[in-house]
């Protein structure tokens, strides 16, 4: 099939491995994404955050540094486990936002051009098809999370030695778990909704609306019932909960409220919901996720 | 490079797997819920290119994706080259170049990144993909058009871009679902030329699906007829047409049930196939003069008598008057 030679010619090389073969999406997809000027400015964006992170982290150690700042070491935030926390908790609101623009065209376009067939006509299985998917957003959102995020724990370890590296390994996974949880979270959600709704600003919508109509929700039920269980539906809240378990920060108890008729008569204690609570949602939602998937990631829908 | 292709040519010849039929079709059953979509399809396809015919709801494009492996058997199996369809999926689409029936594509995608995002999918490396997504491009006619985006392409352009992904990676057995749908005359025609010449080419079999008779009668060598999901019809079309004999198409004007049961008495077999017209095949020792004389006997004009041989459209007809399977 040679260009000069106008003839069909099978293909005779070596075939990359299977295993690898899922790979093919995110590079392609790649393209694609950072053909917009809007979204590749704002990944940009997305690491300054980390920016300010390595300066604070630089500064704890630079004596000459903080001297020309005229800046007391004492009136910097402290370097532990709130302080990577915090800077988690931020990446992960950029995270979010990359998947907004990011996640819902990639499933959906594709059940909108009817490319499934050529897809799974081919040595690709659904489920590599749907890893192909995430990992589209697993490697974005990694590259401004967790990877820059252990990075910077490397860093602070290089200028605080080797006995705070060993003391506060923990972090480390905490921030790579941590991390990890939320991608997998707005990766599956992201390409379920891309799967049910055809329409990239709908499933944008969409997506929006999941993360903060249940919140709304939520927090409506806390007042009303003087509870913290209404944070069980929100995202946000189950995310910060996690985050919080794995950073050791996690308080159970989070208000108290004293009621007050002109005198103390009695003192509300609110509990929030129960950590493992929260990591059962967020696996209960996860697996409904997967089960749209592998209803709607189809060469053909069949009418029965 | 020629040496190493010969080699690898001799090689597979002597791969007993390229002895086995293209698609052998083992009981295979396919229900979607209760209601049975294909029934019991057996038989042994061997040509170099099939066609699949059946009119609409027959089963043709359900078979095409139940041996892609899109919807399970319900019962039975079928072989693609000898290897089977449920166990060895992954083997067979090593094999096969799919072109569907309807408009599928990946949108705000060039041809030619198309074709390579679908050559990578296949297995070849990305440098083989791009090389091996202009030379597709160029072989079905979009060359000059590879860098434009496929949104902007009219219907012809897009089957032709279908037909490049689906052989792209060189593979063995080609689906053409439908492959001139929609087309006009002109890009009908180059359709029909590109899928002949990758028959004359040796080095894949096509399986043609279709409702026109003419597109299966202009490609295919080997003839599959499918009636409310059973087979109808295997045959070899070259062979059937030199079988055929020669018979008279006779119009007639008058009593046509005692004319043709005389013409039955006199031994000749015959079919009436529309108000007017019958069908005879001439019996040795008689000739047209005995049925102007029991034409005349019954007071029958005829109008009009022509030879004919059976066309693929007769072969078809039979197929739905009769739906047993063979002619």
């Amino acid at each position: 099939m040679a260009v000069y030679e106008h003839a069909y010619k099978q293909y005779l090389g070596k075939l990359t491995p299977q295993w690898s073969r899922f790979l093919v999406i995110p590079r392609h997809a790649f393209r694609d994404v950072f053909r917009s000027k809007l979204f590749t400015a704002f990944f940009v964006v997305c690491f300054i955050p980390l920016l300010i992170e390595a300066i604070l982290i630089y500064l704890h150690h630079n004596v000459n540094a903080l001297a020309i700042l005229k800046v007391d070491v004492r009136e910097l935030i402290p370097i532990d486990a709130s302080f990577f926390q915090t800077f988690v908790n931020l990446q992960a609101s950029f995270a979010f936002f990359v998947t907004l623009f990011v996640g819902p065209p990639l499933v959906a376009r594709d059940l909108r051009n009817n490319a499934l067939p050529l897809y799974l006509c081919r040595p690709f299985s659904r489920t590599e098809y749907v890893l192909g998917k995430m990992s589209v957003l697993f490697i974005l959102l990694s590259a401004i999370t967790w990877v820059p995020q252990l990075l910077l724990f490397c860093f602070q370890a290089y200028l605080e030695g080797a006995s705070w590296f060993i003391d506060n390994l923990w972090l480390a996974s905490a921030i790579f778990i941590g991390s990890v949880v939320g991608i997998l979270l707005l990766a599956l959600l992201s390409q379920a909704v891309s799967a049910l709704v055809k329409w990239r600003v709908i499933a944008s919508a969409t997506l929006l609306g999941i993360f903060f109509i249940p919140s709304v929700f939520g927090e409506v039920i806390n007042n009303i019932f003087l509870t913290r269980w209404g944070n069980i539906i929100s995202l946000g809240a189950l995310m910060k909960n996690v985050s919080a378990g794995l950073f050791g920060t996690f308080i159970r108890t989070t208000a108290h409220i004293t009621d007050f008729d002109g005198r103390v008569s009695r003192e509300i204690i609110m509990n929030e919901p129960p950590l493992w609570a929260s990591w059962f949602v967020l696996f209960v939602i996860c697996a409904i996720c997967l089960a749209l998937l592998s209803r709607k990631v189809k060469a053909y829908e069949v009418v029965r | 490079m020629a040496v190493a292709a010969t080699v690898q040519e001799q090689a597979s010849l002597r791969d007993p797997a390229n002895f086995a039929p293209v698609i052998d079709l083992n009981d295979l059953s396919v229900k979607f819920g209760r209601r049975p979509i294909l029934q019991s399809l057996r038989g042994e396809l061997r040509g170099r290119a099939i066609g699949l015919l059946g009119p609409n709801g027959a089963g043709k494009t359900t078979l095409i994706h139940t041996l892609l492996g899109f919807h399970p058997p319900s019962s039975g199996t079928a072989h693609i080259f000898g290897q089977d369809i449920t166990t060895d999926a992954k083997q067979i689409r090593l094999l096969i170049g799919y072109m569907p029936e309807r408009d599928s594509f990946i949108a705000g995608m060039s041809a030619v990144h198309f074709v390579r995002l679908m050559a990578e999918l296949s297995g070849l490396p990305s440098e083989a993909a791009l090389e091996r997504a202009h030379e597709a491009l160029f072989y079905v006619g979009l060359g000059e058009a590879r860098y434009r985006s496929l949104d902007t392409y009219s219907l012809g352009m897009k089957q032709l871009a279908k037909l490049a992904q689906a052989i792209v990676h060189g593979p063995r057995l080609i689906f053409l679902d439908e492959p001139t749908n929609g087309l006009d005359p002109a890009a009908r025609q180059r359709m029909i030329r590109l899928v002949r010449e990758i028959r004359d080419s040796g080095k894949a079999n096509i399986v043609l699906s279709s409702h026109l008779l003419r597109d299966v009668e202009e490609c295919c060598e080997e003839i599959l007829i499918l009636k409310d999901g059973r087979l109808a019809v295997y045959c070899n079309l070259e062979e059937e047409r030199k079988s055929n004999r020669k018979f008279l198409l006779l119009e007639t004007r008058g009593d046509q049930e005692k004319f043709t049961t005389a013409i039955g008495e006199l031994g000749c077999d015959y079919a009436i196939t529309g108000d007017h017209r019958v069908k005879v095949v001439l019996q040795g020792g008689i000739e047209v003069r005995d049925l102007y004389r029991i034409a005349s006997q019954f007071d029958v004009q005829i109008r009009r008598m022509s030879y004919k041989r059976d066309s693929l459209e007769d072969i078809f007809l039979k197929a739905m008057e009769n739906g047993h399977g063979s002619l």
